[in-house]
């Protein structure tokens, strides 16, 4: 195993993380920032003009501003519209909880799918739906809440068991022990209740369809403040990437950080698993583009991550509707597709530098 | 002589006697040989491996007598031994022939063809968590099977060239992506991961594709199960047994020696690359037959050569031990699903998936304190 676990602050001290940039860099990124923001609102309109039923752009243009009562209208308003605000929400969240768990764990395999969060969070649900009668998303935010906190919580312990770091290469494996486990579980309930299982093999894979106004209204509060936890920890987090004991020295409380860090994680991941199902793979790509394009400044991270997540999955979503015309395919498959190979090639790098 | 061992394990200055070449240390081999004639076969057995196979056997035998003789209808050890001899009552004939044997026989061979498939991958990769279940394989299995079910409505023979053709590819792509660059160890096994979620996506996509029948009929065997196998699955994964064990057996005396790496063995004049090739081949072969007849069943290939390495405390990969273990601890399973929450029927894959992730944290945690300690 060639892991730096040792080496890695010390780099970070050579290079440092926070350099000061002048003034065009930011220029730069902030340019880029309203690129990105370019590409969410394009991919937004993508997704509310293509679909199972082809609206021509014109038509879908003037009744996006004009609602008029007709099935284009309804269709556009009732459906597309609330799913495409859907994937935004949901984007995001796996986007900034990706970029947050990257950086507290200082691990670059890091994303909620991978290391069996979400699947703790759909575990979660599947309790809820099954044992509990539980029937509305409210209801099953919560306990996708309790399910990703268990979730992460024991992959963590772990992952970090022994007297080692919690390497990346360990956590990884320690994900896919929680998520072989809570596999069989989920699936041992779902067999032994056939009704819900035709709803969850469209939910397990994730999928933005069939969720509107309700489910948004339901995750937006936790969204929102889990991004607000998110965005103020975004200094702490610099400080973080030196290491816990720079950090310390800098005058940061590494433990409350952790702490803030993961609930912030817990809330993002949970209501989105909850809204949409378990989606891999985003929360693992978008931060690696983002620290590519912006450098190691968790600021410009987490903020690009907020923006170009959603721009993926929102993307995906359009996708999948293409490809599977006249059906769907499901946008965490898609999600799978483009990121599996991505973390291969992650994997594959000679050096696997913590962050 | 012993001296230049200690120091020099690659094998460059020193010649290997003939009593050392089973082990990589030092160690002073004991046991039994045991030895045809003029030395054409000959064996070296160890008395706690043959007191672990036996008790092994032991275990195997009960839990097969168990699965027999209890159930919805209650049988006496006598009515089990008359209706396998063929002198069986009506009911009891049809229960034991027809419905318990063929699933008991199914459980162990498909059991013992995942355990050896384990312990020659585990040993091939150099790693205790290279298992075809965790590196992808099993998976890619899934895939190919998963096509002849749903798209093209295959036979049971068809499901397993399906299997065998996705496990093959899967392994190709794998070799694949070793290649050039280092791929060993934990990092091997992390890539497998990203495989194995990259055909998990594939899957499910096959699974939304289906109808609503195929598609519980689909995720009913993708969790593995042994429900309601008979004669045909069993017979399909004992010939491959048959055919596929003893090959392996045979090479895994110069597994053991391509495991001291390949300096060495080829200094003890092992073909590496070919032995290396046929095993694999052999390896995926028996996992992926395994999982054209049951689904994939986890953990079975990961748990069970480990587990008969720490009881017989053997050097090398100990196949023999491995297979009576995966046998037992699959056969062990399914007794469990059938009889702990009895009117309904948990496929047996719930068992394994669960008990092999409680089983493959416990391996983390110690690995991980041996690693450091």
């Amino acid at each position: 195993m060639s892991v730096e676990t040792r080496t890695a602050p010390e780099d970070r001290a050579v290079e440092p993380v926070v350099p000061r940039p002048g003034r065009t860099a930011n220029t730069l990124r902030g340019l880029g920032l309203l690129a990105s923001l370019g590409a969410l609102v394009l991919v937004g309109l993508l997704s509310v003009w293509v679909g199972t039923r082809g609206i021509p752009f014109t038509a879908t243009w003037s009744v996006l501003w004009h609602p008029d009562g007709s099935e284009t209208s309804i269709i556009i308003h009732d459906y597309r519209i609330p799913r495409t605000l859907l994937g935004l929400l949901v984007g995001m969240a796996l986007g900034l909880s990706g970029a947050l768990m990257q950086a507290l764990t200082r691990n670059p395999l890091a994303d909620p799918g991978i290391l069996g969060i979400s699947l703790g969070a759909s575990a979660g649900v599947v309790v809820a739906v099954a044992f509990l009668g539980v029937g509305s998303v409210l209801g099953y935010v919560w306990f996708a809440f309790l399910g990703a906190a268990v979730a992460a919580v024991a992959v963590y312990l772990l992952g970090s068991s022994g007297r080692t770091l919690a390497t990346p290469d360990r956590l990884v494996v320690a994900g896919a022990a929680m998520t072989a486990v809570l596999y069989a579980f989920n699936s041992a309930v779902l067999l032994l209740n056939p009704r819900a299982f035709d709803e969850y093999r469209f939910w397990t894979v994730g999928s933005l369809s069939g969720r509107y106004y309700d489910v948004i209204h339901v995750i937006l509060p936790f969204i929102a403040v889990g991004l607000l936890i998110a965005l103020g920890l975004a200094p702490s987090l610099n400080a973080l990437a030196m290491g816990d004991q720079l950090g310390r020295a800098l005058g940061l409380n590494v433990g409350r950080t952790r702490v803030l860090g993961a609930v912030a994680v817990m809330l993002l991941c949970g209501a989105a698993t909850a809204a949409a199902g378990p989606i891999g793979f985003v929360g693992l790509a978008v931060p690696h583009v983002a620290r590519f394009v912006v450098g190691p400044d968790q600021r410009w991270v987490l903020t690009y991550s907020m923006l170009l997540a959603p721009v993926l999955l929102i993307g995906a979503d359009v996708l999948g509707r293409v490809l599977g015309a006249p059906g769907e395919v499901q946008v965490g498959i898609i999600t799978a597709f483009l990121g599996a190979p991505l973390f291969i090639a992650l994997c594959r790098r000679r050096k696997l530098v913590m962050l | 002589m012993s001296a230049v061992r200690e120091k020099g394990p690659s094998g460059a200055g020193s010649y290997p006697d003939r009593a050392g070449t089973g082990t990589g240390g030092p160690r002073v081999v004991g046991g039994l040989v045991l030895r045809t004639g003029k030395g054409g076969l000959s064996l070296r057995v160890q008395g706690r491996v043959l007191v672990v196979t036996a008790v092994m056997l032991v275990a195997l035998v009960a839990v097969a007598l168990v699965t027999l003789t209890t159930g919805d209808f209650e049988l006496s050890v006598g009515e089990v031994l008359r209706a396998l001899l063929g002198h069986g009552s009506g009911g009891a004939d049809f229960i034991v022939n027809t419905l318990r044997m063929p699933r008991l026989l199914t459980a162990m061979c498909v059991g013992a063809a995942l355990a050896v498939s384990g312990a020659v991958l585990q040993s091939l990769t150099g790693n205790s968590l290279g298992s075809p279940d965790i590196i992808g394989f099993t998976n890619g299995s899934a895939v190919g099977a998963l096509l002849v079910i749903i798209v093209l409505h295959g036979s049971m023979t068809q499901i397993a060239v399906g299997a065998l053709i996705g496990g093959l590819a899967t392994a190709a792509a794998m070799y694949l992506l070793m290649l050039g660059r280092g791929l060993q160890g934990f990092r091997l096994v992390v890539v497998g991961i990203g495989v194995s979620a990259l055909l998990l996506a594939v899957n499910s996509y096959l699974i939304t594709r289906a109808t609503w029948q195929e598609a519980l009929e689909a995720q009913a065997w993708l969790i593995g199960s042994l429900t309601n196998r008979g004669w045909q699955q069993a017979n399909t994964i004992g010939i491959a047994v048959l055919v596929l064990l003893p090959p392996a057996f045979f090479l895994a005396r110069r597994l053991s020696m391509v495991e001291m790496g390949d300096v060495t063995a080829m200094a003890l004049g092992v073909d590496v690359t070919r032995t290396r090739a046929l095993l694999l081949v052999i390896g995926v072969a028996l996992a992926a037959f395994a999982t054209a007849v049951t689904g994939p069943i986890w953990f079975i290939a990961l748990a069970a050569p480990q587990l008969a390495r720490r009881l017989t405390r053997a050097s090398g990969p100990a196949l023999a031990p491995a297979a009576l273990m995966g046998a037992l601890l699959l056969a062990a399973s399914d007794l469990l699903a059938q009889r702990l929450f009895a009117p309904s029927l948990l496929p047996v894959g719930t068992a394994t998936g669960t008990i092999g992730g409680l089983y493959l944290i416990w391996l983390l945690i110690t690995e991980s304190r041996k690693s450091r300690a």
